[in-house]
């Protein structure tokens, strides 16, 4: 176990905690940026498939596990981000390193749009307001006529980079590896700034955000319009990827795949974001592995996926909450402690229902 | 667009209004158990739409007389309710809204998949309780319909009796204020709470027969909950005859934004329910208060 000394404050916000973590993160770096030289084309296409979902998950995060505003309409702006892309680029002629942050700010004020007038909602009610966005998104891009091309959606023009092709399946890899560390970076400058521990004071508590000065309304809307704006990176990526997009892939059920893959990954955290994103890109893959195993009767039914989906999920939420990285926490825990590991450490307290409804 | 008669508007009005009875149906079960728990079910379309299958196994697969089977599916749904919270929901008490969130939203996602397994994904047709229609001079009128006016008027009347006059209303009132308090009354608390989750299945259940004659069964069917949310939210989470009011408002008006707006079909009721949240966040009957500094 390392002992850190506290010489100065500024060491709470550094960006890695000491050499040894920033060596490991290096690392990590290192081995996905070599990933071209032996992976094949389809695992890449996967992995590249991970930043794309890793890039909207830092979004929600920023959102719903940062300042504690619960989304079910993520999709919606992933849904903005890739169709804004594409008629910029397919229809303007617009540049891909011009229509990418044209894309960023026009879904971002779409979010913060959205934020502005849910900045008065809580719990429940946002999470509504946010799954109307969602379905109410998908709709208008099915009747949006010629512009948006109806439900039969749009074909996506090439990527073109400053007149390089990105035809081959390791440039686009290294694209969505350039955008997604990126996105993790400013996520966690984000964390180290002013804004950013205004968010998660609001997360923590509204009422004391408020009486420490800090504009609630203000971080509300900020929050979604970064949230939207990394979505809408995601989905002009996604678009790509797809090559077609159609208001049917960014439907509601997008939306909680989404919600549920930063659970999953572990809420809070940047982490969780990344790990949610390849649990849920790798899942299919996973289990049409593990198909060959199983009966036909069972492997062959239509609904078998979504019901180990279902099933994995609820048995986090019951028995994980803290997700996939909570579950590595422990997990390290136990071995730089060895062999001082105490279960009752990360008990959940017990706790009883106290309305906050009537006064 | 041309001019709709009064015939017309009678005709959209009465199954605007059978379609909110419905949504309403759904919507009661969904604030029964948040009024008690504080627990919001996203399971509650699912569990309309596993009524609507069980009815369609003992009506239809095993050819069961109708009312017979009827029965039988309130008494399967009702102890599924039951079980669902015993067995999971009753572990995450006390916990933050949003993990019951994704427990019910996992819950749904599982309970879809398992109705497609064992019923197939297809649609399938559940006969009609009453068959035929009531004419009334231009205005016509399916009797099922009627049937599911005439059942949400019974069961908010029912529910408005059970809360107001008998013991075990009182208690699950007392429930929803405060557990622990609750407990102490000697309230039975973890049974009341799974017999809540039931009675919110067996009204769910109601719904999936109702409606299953009209849109038919399948395992998509569970998403009309959505719109029972929005109707619900409109009235005010938390407040039965709020759900009802909001449920039927946003009945009434969808049938109209449909033919208004052809290609926009079927977002009239989330349009309604932001333009009633803008202006009062809490919905009409308020429920929840923001906290004052």
């Amino acid at each position: 176990m390392r002992v850190l000394f506290r010489k100065s404050y500024l060491q709470d916000i550094r960006l890695f905690r000491d050499g040894v973590q920033a060596a490991w993160y290096g690392g990590f770096l290192a081995l996905a940026l070599s990933a071209p030289l032996w992976l094949d084309g389809y695992f890449l296409d996967e992995l590249a498939l991970v930043y794309i979902y890793a890039i909207a998950g830092l979004g929600l995060m920023i959102l719903t596990g940062f300042s504690g505003q619960v989304s079910f309409g993520q999709a919606a702006f992933v849904a903005i981000g890739a169709y804004a892309h594409t008629i910029l680029m397919g229809r303007y002629g617009l540049p891909f390193v011009l229509s990418l942050p044209a894309t960023a700010l026009v879904a971002g004020l779409a979010g913060a749009a959205v934020g502005r007038v849910c900045s008065r909602m809580h719990g429940l009610y946002l999470a509504i307001a946010t799954l109307s966005v969602a379905i109410v998104t998908e709709r208008l891009l099915g009747g949006g006529g010629a512009f948006t091309g109806g439900h039969r959606g749009l074909p996506v023009p090439e990527m073109t980079i400053l007149g390089l092709a990105m035809d081959d399946s390791w440039k686009t890899y290294l694209v969505n590896l350039t955008l997604f560390t990126g996105a993790i970076l400013l996520t966690r400058n984000l964390l180290r700034t002013r804004s950013g521990r205004a968010l998660i004071a609001v997360r923590d508590s509204e009422v004391s955000a408020r009486a420490l000065g800090v504009n609630v309304a203000f971080f509300k809307t900020w929050a979604f319009f970064l949230s939207a704006a990394f979505a809408g990176v995601a989905g002009a990526m996604l678009a790509h990827a797809f090559y077609y997009v159609t208001p049917e892939v960014f439907g509601m059920n997008e939306s909680i795949r989404l919600l549920l893959m930063v659970v999953v990954g572990g809420l809070g955290t940047i982490h969780g974001a990344v790990f949610g994103a390849f649990f849920i890109v790798l899942l299919p893959t996973v289990l049409s592995l593990i198909k060959v195993w199983l009966p036909a009767a069972i492997a062959q039914s239509g609904g078998f996926d979504s019901l180990i989906f279902g099933l994995i999920l609820l048995v986090f939420i019951l028995f994980e909450p803290d997700g996939l990285y909570g579950r590595w926490q422990k997990v390290h825990h136990f071995f730089s402690v060895f062999p001082m590991y105490k279960k009752r450490g990360f008990q959940r307290q017990k706790t009883f229902l106290k309305t906050e409804r009537l006064r | 667009m041309e001019l709709l008669t009064i015939a017309d508007v009678l005709q959209l009005l009465l199954v605007g209004l059978s379609q909110g009875c419905l949504y309403s149906l759904i919507a009661i079960g969904l604030v029964l158990v948040y009024k008690a728990t504080e627990q919001v079910n996203f399971a509650q379309g699912e569990f309309m739409m596993m009524g609507a299958f069980v009815g369609y196994q003992f009506i239809v697969l095993m050819g069961l007389p109708y009312w017979l089977g009827v029965g039988l599916t309130l008494i399967v749904m009702g102890a599924f309710g039951y079980g669902i919270d015993a067995l999971v929901v009753r572990r995450l008490t006390g916990q933050p809204v949003f993990t019951v969130f994704i427990l019910t939203l996992a819950l749904g996602i599982a309970l879809r998949a398992v109705a497609g397994m064992i019923w197939g994904f297809g649609n399938y047709t559940l006969p009609a309780p009453i068959p035929g229609n009531l004419k009334i001079g231009p205005v016509v009128m399916a009797w099922s319909s009627i049937l599911a006016i005439l059942l949400t008027a019974l069961i908010s009347v029912g529910l408005y009796a059970f809360f107001r006059f008998s013991r075990h209303g009182a208690a699950m009132l007392a429930l929803s204020q405060n557990q622990l308090a609750a407990f102490y009354m000697g309230i039975p608390v973890k049974r009341l709470t799974s017999v809540i989750w039931a009675m919110s299945a067996v009204f769910g259940a109601c719904a999936g027969l109702l409606l299953a004659p009209i849109t038919l069964v399948s395992t998509s069917m569970g998403f009309i909950g959505f719109k029972a949310f929005a109707g619900a939210i409109v009235g005010g989470f938390g407040s039965i005859p709020g759900a009802v009011a909001g449920c039927l408002l946003i009945g009434v008006t969808e049938p109209f934004f449909d033919i208004a707006f052809p290609t926009m079909k079927g977002i009239g009721a989330y349009l309604v329910m932001f333009a009633v949240l803008l202006i009062r966040p809490q919905g009409l009957l308020a429920q929840i208060h923001a906290k004052k500094v």
